[in-house]
């Protein structure tokens, strides 16, 4: 097993916060979280989800332990350990018929982390969180035991687990249905429209004929185009109008250091390229890796970003907010001074099974923001607004919300804390993530 | 492909079976432990491996036990086209100079019996008018260092071997292929701290297998070892007595 002796500094995929932590990876995940106080996937959570809460504390980190135990070839339903990635998922199955639902916008994720986030893809509003569909879990609660949980079997647990962001227990097996899929190839259409209003409109009406959109919007734009969009709607390509041969799978070159290209200008540049490239109404069958995963086209797209490192402000907005709300969320977001670097739109359906899954009715909206002298005060006074709203932050993402604040936005997390308490009194399993918003001792 | 591979549970061994797996390889594993025989097997035809995948005992530390392990390898896959040895095992030079029993049993696996492994594949195989083996040495085997004084001793006589073999047998149809991993993160290397140009398992399996294919003699996994391979047989011994690595 690997340990980490005295520590090396550990982050998420956005740099920041840096926390010294001692960490070991092993291929028998059953002896890695023995005595582990929080679980690791791929570590692409933004913020500090996967960082452990106190210097003491073991990070288990899942990677090497990725067994599949068996594939149900007529109901479609795999069980593997949850250090599998969802790039071999997909690689194993997509030619084969398959595709795993609820895929989120990059498959270097392990299982185990999107079930820890719960996580939601371009199809939310048609195939909700990934939670919906999982069978059960294999896992390790902090007493130590192991238990197999389901519906049937410790339902509550469950429930907790689904969105709990890794703090009931260590997740070991996942088992969960996959989707028949016509053919590896996507048919993906987008267009431009010209203003935020538009956008918001066209993404809304894409909902219930296509079962993945999404919106990306160039915020750099003032004025009337402010919030001008790129709406991209797309399906599974139908054997007939695709190629025969399945997609080959992609790998992104690596890069073993930092060049730190992204900034304000050059993401204006990017967006505005964008914009225009795409302005037009276009429609095509296009690699699945282009349409569902375009930042991983670079494998490293975070070494990119400003050294300080950056983070993600994503929050829904129920579906009564409008384009409104919308609109007055990125305005305060500018108006303090963040600098939006990546904006996108999606639409959400209702609230699934998870008990904190971060999903809900209505708007989603996500920006990239560099970790600035600003940033704590934009995502504060968004914070205000989205509470006030009825909306919630996406903790899979989050970095710098303020522990109230995440309170007044979820009335559900009395019920998650109770189930937490009943399996983990005196909260072994703990993450930098729990000791900022849930109170948790260091 | 009809392959056996010796060492699939876990590591390198993992690895190569997967990518053999998804191309669709006949399968056949050689372990000590049944749990995880099975748990291997199962994993591989999820992805991919045409069904069934056996497994049959086998453990390194016992050659009384070879002979059966391989009839029953030769018998499920009616003939053997390739062999692969990725099992064995690793102690720091501290450990092994203070338990005894261990540097028995490292010097045993790694050394002897490895060897009496392949003398067992070696008739069977030129019996089939051919066929490849495949065996994990180490760059540990190339030059003598401080920290891998024993490991480093048994995997340069391995290496020797396997070389010699394929002196003797490739004119006759057996290509031996002697695989030399740099530092590779598996379990095995877990407690030891990363030197540069430390590689995953898959991108060490897929460079093997490449070497397999084409049944390269010798091949660093990954590649750049040979690099790094060459500038340390070359380094002059007072430099190696005065360094620690
Ligand atoms: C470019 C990019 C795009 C993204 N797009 C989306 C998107 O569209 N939708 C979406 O929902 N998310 C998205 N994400 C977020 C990502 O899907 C989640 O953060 C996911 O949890 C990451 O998985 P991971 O394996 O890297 O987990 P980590 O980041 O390593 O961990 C995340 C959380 O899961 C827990 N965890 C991980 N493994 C286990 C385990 N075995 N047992 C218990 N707990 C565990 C950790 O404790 C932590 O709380 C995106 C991230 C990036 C970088
Ligand atoms: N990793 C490196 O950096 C590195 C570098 C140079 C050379 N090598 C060599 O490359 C080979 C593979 O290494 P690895 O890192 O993949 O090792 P690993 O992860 O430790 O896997 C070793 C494999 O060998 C099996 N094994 C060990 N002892 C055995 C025995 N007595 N009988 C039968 N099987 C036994 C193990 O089976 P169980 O599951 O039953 O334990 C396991 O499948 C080894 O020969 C190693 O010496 C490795």
């Amino acid at each position: 097993m690997m340990v980490q002796g005295g520590g090396r500094p550990l982050t998420g995929w956005g740099r920041y916060p840096v926390v010294v932590a001692r960490h070991r990876r092993s291929e028998d995940l059953e002896a890695v979280t023995r005595g582990a106080t929080l679980s690791r996937g791929l570590g692409r959570s933004y913020g500090d989800a996967s960082l452990p809460g106190s210097s003491d504390g073991m990070v288990a980190v899942t990677t090497a332990a990725d067994r599949l135990r068996w594939f149900d070839a007529e109901r479609g339903v795999v069980r593997a350990e949850a250090g599998v990635s969802l790039a071999t998922l997909n690689r194993l199955f997509w030619h084969r018929g398959w595709s795993v639902p609820s895929s989120p916008g990059t498959q270097q994720v392990t299982l185990g982390g999107m079930v820890a986030a719960d996580v939601h893809g371009k199809s939310h509003h048609t195939e909700g969180c990934f939670g919906e569909h999982v069978r059960a879990l294999r896992m390790r609660v902090a007493d130590e035991r192991i238990l197999e949980v389901s519906e049937e079997n410790e339902p509550d647990l469950f429930r907790a687990t689904l969105g709990g962001m890794g703090l009931t227990g260590h997740l070991l097996e996942v088992e969960f249905h996959l989707r028949p899929a016509p053919s590896g190839w996507v048919l993906a259409e987008s267009q431009g429209y010209g203003d935020l209003e538009s956008t918001v409109d066209a993404l809304r009406s894409a909902g219930p004929e296509w079962p993945h959109t999404l919106a990306w919007l160039d915020l750099l734009a003032r004025g009337r185009a402010f919030g001008r969009g790129v709406v991209e709607r797309g399906r599974r390509a139908e054997p007939g109008e695709a190629p025969a041969r399945p997609p080959a799978p992609r790998f992104p070159p690596p890069i073993p250091f930092s060049l730190p290209l992204i900034s304000g200008t050059t993401m204006r540049l990017a967006n505005i390229a964008r914009y225009w490239s795409r302005r037009r109404h276009r429609r095509g069958i296009v690699h699945p890796d282009a349409f569902f995963y375009p930042l991983d086209v670079v494998g490293w797209v975070n070494r990119l970003y400003p050294r300080a490192g950056f983070t993600q402000y994503q929050a829904v907005l129920p579906t009564g907010a409008g384009v409104e709300g919308c609109r007055e969320l990125l305005d305060i977001m500018v108006r303090r001074g963040a600098v939006p670097l990546l904006c996108v739109l999606k639409d959400f359906g209702g609230e699934g099974k998870g008990m904190l899954s971060f999903p809900k009715a209505g708007l989603s909206i996500a920006v990239d923001l560099p970790i600035t002298e600003r940033t704590q005060g934009a995502v504060d006074a968004m914070n205000d607004f989205v509470a006030g709203a009825g909306g919630r932050v996406y903790l899979a993402k989050d970095t710098l919300t303020r522990a109230e604040h995440f309170r007044a936005m979820e009335p559900r997390l009395p019920a998650w804390e109770a189930v937490r308490r009943q399996w983990d009194p005196e909260t072994r399993i703990r993450s930098a993530l729990s000791v900022r918003l849930f109170g948790d001792a260091t | 492909m009809k392959v056996l591979l010796v060492g699939a549970t876990r590591g390198m061994g993992r690895s190569l079976a997967r990518l053999m797996a998804e191309r669709g390889d006949r399968l056949f594993l050689l372990g000590r432990d049944p749990d995880s025989l099975e748990a291997t097997a199962a994993d591989l035809i999820a992805r991919g491996a045409p069904s069934p995948v056996g497994t049959a005992l086998c453990d390194l530390e016992q050659s009384s036990g070879f002979e059966s392990a391989l009839d029953a390898a030769w018998l499920a896959l009616e003939g053997v086209d390739v062999v692969v040895v990725t099992a064995g095992l690793f102690g720091t030079q501290e450990a092994l100079e203070a338990d005894a029993e261990f540097r028995q049993k490292v010097l045993a696996v790694d050394f002897a019996n490895t060897i009496e492994l392949c003398e067992q594949v070696r008739p069977r195989m030129l019996a089939d008018e051919g066929g490849t083996l495949c065996v994990f040495s180490s760059v540990a085997g190339d030059r003598a260092r401080k920290k891998v004084v024993l490991y480093g001793a048994a995997k340069a006589g391995l290496s020797r071997y396997l070389e010699g073999l394929d002196l003797t047998c490739r004119e006759d149809g057996l290509r031996t292929v002697l695989i030399k991993p740099g530092f590779v993160r598996t379990d095995m290397t877990a407690e030891l701290d990363e030197p540069p140009f430390a590689a995953g398992p898959d991108e060490a399996a897929r460079a093997a297998l490449r070497a397999i294919d084409r049944g390269t003699p010798v091949a660093y996994v990954p590649p750049v070892w040979g690099l790094v391979m060459l500038i340390i047989r070359w380094l002059p011994t007072w430099v190696l007595r005065r360094t620690n690595f």
